[in-house]
């Protein structure tokens, strides 16, 4: 027989006690604004680029606005992911299972942003292959 | 709690039997237009990764993004997007006090549904001709 009364082993466990619940919330309301504005920038670029040929489309990731949207939209994008997994996990998930699915989902998250800071990174910096691409694209 | 004895009381009979309100239907639709947003995402992520390789990589990525596949998961993305984005609004609508009556969830719903397609089109039509 257990001692401990159903209050008491509930005690803490809810979103405001020891956990994060409230600031996980508002990461969620700061990057769902962010969100709001890079989306249909975001859209526009991606847009733009698909379907030109290899050396415009490194040229055009060079240039300051297409990176810089793209880089914020992919990080804050994923962080946001993060975030809304979380919650979906705490939802349906419990135990070993909700640990393992956390872990997992920060850890995916986290590569994507990785590869596409790589990519962006390395497209914008190269000092090779722009000066040639820019000048195709003129 | 487990140690509590409730009786042998029957359940509620609930998601099986009940036809959801849309307001259900559409916060169950923002979870799976998230996830599923992802498909979309790492072609996208993929594309780029392979355009800061080569030319080689490139040829590869950029003809599976631009194969009827690749368009159809574009095109699913993006109506994913914007339903996901209206939904996001109208939570930070809920966060604010607003849109919380039946009456107004309901009729968002219906926002959140019919804009997206909307908002998809208007996408297509400026940036796919």
């Amino acid at each position: 027989m257990r001692y401990i009364t159903p209050r008491k082993a509930a005690r803490g466990l809810g979103a405001a006690g020891p956990s994060t619940g409230t600031a996980q919330h508002w990461s969620m309301t700061v990057t769902s604004v962010a969100l709001l504005i890079l989306t249909p920038a975001f859209i526009f670029v991606v847009a733009t680029a698909l379907g030109l040929p290899h050396h415009a489309v490194f040229a055009y990731f060079s240039r300051p606005y297409p990176a810089i949207v793209t880089a914020l939209f992919l990080i804050v994008g994923m962080l946001h992911y993060i975030n809304g997994t979380r919650i979906m996990i705490d939802d349906y998930a419990d135990h070993t299972e909700r640990r393992v699915a956390i872990i997992a989902s920060q850890l995916f998250g986290w590569a994507v942003i990785a590869a596409a800071v790589y990519a962006l990174a390395r497209m914008a910096l190269s000092p090779v292959v722009a000066p040639v691409a820019a000048v195709v694209v003129n | 709690m487990a140690d509590i004895p409730r009786g042998n009381r029957p359940l509620s009979p609930h998601l099986s039997v009940y036809r959801l309100p849309m307001a259900a239907v559409t916060s169950i639709m923002t979870r799976i237009t998230g996830q599923a947003l992802l498909a979309g995402l790492l072609l996208i992520v993929w594309w780029l990764v392979a355009a800061a390789t080569g030319p080689r990589a490139f040829a590869t990525a950029d003809w599976v993004v631009r194969s009827w596949i690749g368009y159809l998961v574009l095109l699913g993305s993006a109506w994913a997007l914007w339903f996901h984005f209206l939904s996001g609004i109208r939570h930070l609508c809920y966060d604010s006090g607003l849109l919380l009556t039946r009456d107004d969830a309901q009729r968002a719903s219906w926002v959140l549904i019919i804009g997206s397609v909307v908002l998809t089109l208007i996408t297509v039509i400026l940036f796919a001709f």
